[in-house]
């Protein structure tokens, strides 16, 4: 039985496995489908790499070039795009299973950290990729969240010329960008998933609930049952991806401008939950000090002093799960409310010019925002008396849907001059 | 005997103390060894990183002509894009050479000519023909070229914006 493939099969899963968890929706197969949706990323990039020319006089042709007169060029460009969009999701969704089943504990607090980073990796894959096509939408794209950095305090501007490799976005970025793209980040990718894939099988395979008792019954050989649904996934997903890249083209618009910039000019998707967030407060505080405190409460999780775990239970438990439905509800109400109000009648900066802009614009904001905060948190704590890991999850759901709604509004609810519309009144 | 071996070195390992210390200054100079090898390798990184890239930058002045003075009537601007600025003839008739780089993000102002001010297409931000703040996002002017007039004819030093705390009638250049 033990032949060489089943032993190659045994340094990624242990031999036998639970027969609860082979189910599709013990995970979902996320952490699976993000590594297909890599190794897609990386046998695509290369070919495009072929092709591809890191020059701003060359970038835009070589994409126009690819795509009309090379054999399945525009296609494989496609999938490229599709699949790097997919990849974020999948390993979004992926993070949050790993969350919601409160996986992060024990043995696997530092694969929990492990993911944060590799997470954080694709973002910025992602985002160098945005410059290559040199078109308007990425030189802009590029252009705003690079200028974000410069409110760092002290180093901010010094990173900003230093990342653009000169006062504005040009040849140099584009070279910075595109080796970064091509080979220092998915270097690093290959290394921290490799470490991520060993740590999972020291940890004994994917997490269990606890208390469940196997006694060897129940208890299945990974080769084939686990392996075969494995394969299964992933082929599935393959042809979606082939499927719906014929029908969603990568987008391109006109070759990129470094006078024009496109009204309005937003970051990349992804980002633009930032980018709204500092339609609402001071930059500093926007760009730096809630994505700074929010990453490093995610990084610090596994470290809480939780009393009781729910290792492998969904939301933890019963009141776990109304809570968090009860945060997500809030979220969705409290915050486009308070986006309509920052953006109509609540006017900081105007009410005192006297003040730094910082204080005003930032500092005000941000106390009023805690203060709502902070009575979402006393009602919640005051209903439900949760433990420690229940207020934990409300208050991430709590988080995770603010961000949704900044990303959604930014996204569908910004028309020209970023003003605040309905979808259908943009063209 | 691969057990004693190891528990050997175990015993040795924390090694706070160990007779004559040789073991702990050895591998203290293989932790610094390394510790400088990687800092050699940051710097050659970062070398690299911004390698090429200073190369345009020189701290030349060199004027380029806009445009001549006579040309821009007061109170209205002159866009030039080739050089990512606008020249402004002031109501008090001096002329200002501002970035059309909005300060906030980044993205490139436009001139409304009704509403006589800059608006930025990113975040709404709004400058006055001086390039002050008339509404945020944006929280400082927009950065200023230097400008001197000679003959009439309006030249600007395309290489070196500089960035300003506020609007004083000291920046402008008259005819």
């Amino acid at each position: 039985m033990a032949n060489k493939q089943t032993n190659f099969i045994y340094h990624i899963h242990p031999e036998k496995v639970p027969a609860s968890t082979i189910r599709f929706t013990h995970t979902f197969g996320l952490g699976g489908m993000a590594l297909v949706l890599f190794l897609l990323q990386i046998v695509t990039g290369i070919l495009l790499k072929f092709v591809y020319e890191p020059t701003p006089d060359k970038a835009y042709d070589s994409i126009l070039f690819m795509q009309n007169h090379l054999l399945f060029g525009h296609y494989i460009r496609n999938i490229h795009h599709l699949s790097g969009t997919l990849l974020i999701f999948v390993a979004l969704f992926h993070l949050l299973r790993v969350f919601f089943t409160e996986a992060f504990y024990g043995p696997r607090s530092s694969n929990w950290i492990i993911g944060v980073v590799i997470f954080i990796i694709i973002l910025f894959s992602n985002f160098t990729g945005y410059l290559l096509p040199w078109d308007q939408l990425s030189y802009w794209a590029v252009t705003v969240v690079t200028q974000m950095l410069s409110y760092i305090p002290v180093v901010g501007p010094e990173l900003t010329s230093f990342v653009r490799g000169g006062k504005e976005v040009g040849a140099a970025t584009l070279l910075t960008f595109f080796n970064f793209h091509t080979a220092v980040l998915p270097f690093a990718l290959i290394i921290l998933l490799l470490f991520h894939f060993w740590k999972v099988r020291q940890a004994g395979g994917v997490v269990v609930p606890r208390n469940r008792n196997h006694n060897g019954k129940g208890i299945i050989p990974v080769v084939p049952e686990l392996v075969v649904r494995e394969l299964v996934t992933g082929l599935i997903l393959l042809a979606v991806i082939f499927l719906l890249a014929v029908f969603i083209d990568a987008p391109l618009r006109e070759r990129a401008n470094p006078a024009y910039s496109p009204n309005p000019a937003k970051a990349p998707w992804y980002f633009l939950g930032i980018q709204e967030l500092i339609m609402h407060f001071h930059p500093f505080i926007g760009v730096v000090i809630i994505p700074v405190t929010l990453f490093t409460l995610l990084f610090y999780l596994p470290c809480f002093p939780f009393r009781i775990r729910n290792t492998g239970i969904w939301f933890s438990s019963s009141k776990g799960r109304k809570m968090a439905l009860i945060s997500a509800l809030l979220a969705l109400v409290i915050h486009p409310i308070l986006i309509v109000a920052s953006e109509y009648l609540i006017h900081f900066n105007t009410w005192f010019p006297s003040l730094l802009p910082v204080i005003s614009g930032g500092l005000f904001p941000l106390i009023l925002y805690s203060i709502i905060f902070l009575l979402y948190l006393f009602y919640i704590i005051r209903r439900y008396k949760p433990l420690s890991n229940e207020i934990v999850q409300a208050v991430f759901v709590y988080f995770l849907v603010t961000y949704t709604v900044l990303s959604i509004t930014a996204i569908f609810f910004r028309g020209p001059g970023m003003a605040l519309m309905w979808p259908w009144k943009i063209s | 005997m691969k057990e004693e071996t190891h528990k050997e070195v175990n015993e040795q390992a924390p090694g706070v103390e160990s007779p004559g210390g040789r073991r702990n200054f050895i591998r203290k100079f293989w932790g610094w060894i390394g510790l400088i090898a990687g800092l050699e390798m940051t710097w050659v990184s970062l070398t690299f990183l911004n390698g090429g890239k200073k190369k345009k930058e020189s701290s030349e002045t060199s004027y380029t002509e806009i445009a001549r003075a006579e040309d821009i009537p007061e109170n209205s601007v002159f866009p030039y894009r080739a050089g990512r600025l606008y020249l402004c003839h002031l109501k008090d008739g001096g002329f200002l050479a501002l970035s059309l780089r909005c300060t906030h993000l980044g993205c490139s102002i436009g001139w409304d000519k009704d509403q006589e001010e800059f608006r930025c297409p990113c975040h709404a931000s709004r400058f006055s023909i001086t390039g002050t703040v008339l509404n945020p996002p944006a929280t400082r002017p927009l950065d200023i070229y230097p400008l001197k007039i000679d003959n009439g004819m309006i030249m600007v030093d395309l290489a070196h914006p500089a960035p300003r705390k506020s609007f004083n009638p000291g920046q402008e250049t008259k005819a």
